[in-house]
């Protein structure tokens, strides 16, 4: 018979839950995907795709030179008459072959994704490749209903478009850029991240298995040089590119004069503000999804905290009490909330800036946690004390770093948040419903969530204000950074 | 008494009880977790046709649930009616289950606050070592906060040293705030444990609901210091539930409410799922229901 003892002596925590790899089939090594297939890079190398929480290789990858690059945009040109014409009702088939086969090998792109990136599994299973799914999905619905977008106006495909992605949502990203451009009619050349190419050919497999015409879609990974490479070939006449803003004004300078649709989606220091009626727990957790949601390599993350002064100090302290509670670590165990440094040289920029908030004054507090020895790691941390003027406060960290900082009223939020450069994002958290509508519509913001954050979904247009970027991805906005729409014959193929 | 009440929202709300739910509880965190449950569970009947012999047979069970697995703790208490208060406080002497009776009318309140009184003294008088009773959710529903205390603070008063779970009857409150509302009204005015419901309405301990039960348990406590238990009752009949309950546990109130001094879990058919489920990891096959008896 059990003691009283025995009954109250039972210590409960989660056991090790790591999803296993054992079913992933990667190549040892992967060519660059030219014209329906992959093929070896003429002028460019080869490198090797670095897990970041184990350091250990994940697979070998080509790396585009620039004549790989110049091939790719060959067989872009050259497959782009034949795709256009096709109906929109048959590049739609295609499209739903894609999203099917991604779900079809959902689990082996989410474990793929977090051992080639570091995030953690529960995120690439529930959010990374089911929405790259959804948007191949949604935009095979549009395929065939282009004019009906554009408000009954006759469309035309722009060309190729030559498109760059980040390294913090690779699949996701690729899908963001791939499914509308191909849905209106243009063939791609996709440069995948230096740090993150490995999803994205496995995108390449499933064009293959789609039977997706040869040419239609290029992906050719690389380093910054090849994405220049990219931008300045001739015979694009489309660019689409995320990632940080330096790059997005070298590629803007680049193609000045040239008369090239531009879409950029930058950086961002997005604020997410809390008044002193929001359902605070609920708003803590909308914190936390805002800010160590992909240890936050997240482009609209809330890394800057407006807290009403009335409720800050409770708000801090339940927000460094949830932090407590995140579990760090092994980015494909199923229990891990936050997981590895994308990279030696993010995790480097990261504690740059951390260690310059500590130097301006502000007040760090990083949560003690166990970390593995190897990979790049960084525990979740908050800057109280923060100051507008501080770095942290101004500049994008891209980490999992909250700089709080306190307003006094309504006015003053607005005021505070929309003091940046950037516009991306941003967050409302309240019980009233006019406040937040009120506040909404004065905020420079691209996105901006009420009571939630970090959501995104196929239909709803995402993109930035002011150095944040400009032009819109996602829903039926998505649909005109690829289309000519001053077409003056209204016969073209749709 | 000023005092802002905290809101909740519920799309946030069940959005995090659900991800607290994909938590995976495996090989010795599922044995481990299993048996804390067990240890947790006040085993319960509430039906008219109770006897003393029906009662005797849960008892036997409560104390010694799986004798062919020694390992399986004992239940926390088993919960009666008050008539039935004097024979489980006998068969349970000596084996450290505690009795536990529901009282005040249960499961309506629907009764004078005297009578409430005299059937929690009955109960007490009896040997009942926890007593669970019921708010009046037509005072609340009427706004009559003061009522609602003042029932609770009375029935305190007549429990002496048994420890008082307050029932909100949470599926009759009509939304998360009104749940969070309550618990902070039963903690206010003394409540040792505050319980979702009496398992005889509709739903009971849904996820969402424990999550906000728990986290007003959090901000009293931060607040005051004192330490309040929680109890989900009402639709825990399977293992992955009461696993799901533990973690909202971990992961709002911590460690140290992992205990059967400050979590129960209230239930009849719960604990022969939790053999079952125990039993599978073992032996790596599903029992049979009819493996277990049922009291």
């Amino acid at each position: 018979m059990a003691t009283q003892e025995q009954r109250t002596s039972i210590v409960w925590d989660y056991a090790p839950a790591p999803e296993s790899p054992d079913h992933v089939r990667l190549r040892d090594s992967y060519g660059l995907f030219i014209d329906g297939d992959f093929r070896d890079p003429g002028d460019g190398t080869r490198v090797q795709s670095i897990n970041p929480a184990t350091e250990e290789v994940v697979a070998e990858v080509a790396f585009a030179g620039p004549g790989d690059v110049r091939r790719a945009v060959e067989a872009a040109r050259a497959a782009q008459p034949g795709w256009a014409a096709l109906s929109g009702l048959e590049r739609g088939k295609y499209l739903f072959r894609v999203a099917r086969l991604i779900q079809e090998r959902a689990r082996e792109l989410a474990v793929v994704e977090s051992m080639d990136g570091g995030k953690p599994i529960r995120e690439s299973r529930d959010v990374d490749v089911p929405l790259a799914a959804a948007h191949f999905f949604h935009y095979a619905g549009w395929a065939d209903k282009l004019s009906y977008g554009m408000g009954g106006r006759a469309v035309e495909p722009l060309g190729v478009a030559g498109q760059i992605v980040p390294w913090n949502f690779p699949l996701l990203m690729a899908a963001w850029k791939l499914a509308p451009a191909l849905a209106c009619g243009n063939t791609a050349v996709l440069k995948p991240a230096e740090t993150t190419p490995v999803t994205a050919l496995l995108l390449a497999e499933i064009l293959q298995e789609a039977e997706l015409p040869p040419g239609v879609v290029q992906i050719v990974p690389g380093d910054g040089a090849a994405g220049a490479t990219l931008v300045r070939e001739p015979d694009i006449d489309k660019v689409a590119f995320t990632g940080s803003t330096s790059v997005g004004k070298n590629i803007q300078a680049a193609l000045a004069g040239r008369g090239i649709p531009l879409t950029l989606e930058l950086g961002g220091k997005s604020a997410n503000i809390v008044f002193e009626d929001a359902a605070l727990d609920q708003a803590v957790e909308g914190i936390v999804n805002g800010i160590f949601f992909n240890q936050g390599h997240v482009c609209c993350a809330g890394s800057r905290l407006l807290i009403q002064e009335s409720v800050a100090e409770t708000v801090v302290s339940k927000l460094w009490d949830r932090m407590g509670r995140l579990r760090v670590g092994d980015p494909l165990d199923k229990n891990t909330d936050v997981g590895a440094i994308n990279s030696r040289e993010q995790l480097e920029r990261i504690t740059a800036l951390v260690a310059s908030g500590e130097e301006e004054g502000a007040v760090r507090r990083t949560v003690v946690c166990d970390l593995p020895d190897r990979g790049y790691w960084f525990a979740p941390t908050l800057f109280t004390g923060v100051a507008p003027a501080h770095r942290i406060a101004a500049e994008e960290i891209f980490g999992p770093v909250v700089s709080v900082l306190t307003f006094r009223t309504q006015a003053e939020a607005i005021e505070k948040a929309n003091s940046t450069p950037y516009g991306l994002a941003a967050g409302i958290w309240t019980d009233k419903g006019s406040k937040a509508f009120e506040v909404a519509a004065a905020l420079q913001a691209g996105v901006v969530w009420q009571n939630t954050y970090n959501k995104f979904d196929p239909s709803a247009a995402f993109g930035g204000y002011k150095e944040s970027g400009f032009g819109r991805e996602g829903g039926m906005s998505g649909l005109r950074p690829y289309l000519r729409h001053d077409v003056s014959d209204p016969g073209v193929t749709l | 008494m000023i005092r802002r009440l905290p809101h909740v929202d519920r799309v946030g709300i069940e959005e995090r009880a659900a991800t607290l739910g994909k938590r995976s509880i495996k090989t010795t965190a599922k044995q481990q977790g299993i048996r804390l449950a067990v240890s947790m569970v006040d085993l319960t009947t509430l039906e008219g046709s109770d006897t003393p012999g029906k009662v005797r047979h849960l008892c036997a069970k409560a104390v010694c649930p799986a004798p062919s697995m020694p390992e399986i703790p004992s239940v926390a208490a088993v919960c009666v009616y008050p008539s039935l208060v004097a024979v489980t406080r006998e068969a349970l002497e000596g084996t450290g289950v505690k009795t536990a009776s529901v009282a005040t009318a249960f499961p309506s309140g629907q009764a004078s606050l005297d009578v409430k009184l005299r059937d929690t003294e009955e109960a007490v008088a009896a040997g009942a070592d926890e007593i669970d009773m019921v708010i009046s959710r037509e005072a609340f529903l009427t706004g009559d906060d003061a009522r609602v205390m003042e029932e609770i603070v009375r029935v305190k008063d007549v429990c002496g040293d048994a420890h008082l779970k307050v029932i909100l009857e949470t599926s009759e409150l009509g939304s998360y705030d009104h749940v969070r509302h309550a618990s902070m009204l039963a903690m206010e005015a003394g409540a040792d444990f505050i319980k979702t419901s009496t398992g005889k309405t509709g739903t009971g301990a849904t996820p969402g609901v424990v999550l906000v039960m728990l986290e007003a348990i959090r901000d009293y406590v931060d607040r005051t210091g004192r330490v309040v238990g929680m109890k989900a009752a009402g639709g825990v009949s399977v293992s992955k539930a009461a696993l799901h309950m533990l973690v909202l546990v971990k992961e709002t109130l911590g460690d140290e409410w992992l205990t059967n001094e400050r979590f129960r879990i209230g239930a009849s058919s719960l604990l022969n799922d939790l053999l079952m489920q125990y039993q599978k990891t073992e032996t790596g096959r599903y029992a049979r229901p009819e493996d277990f008896s049922k009291e």
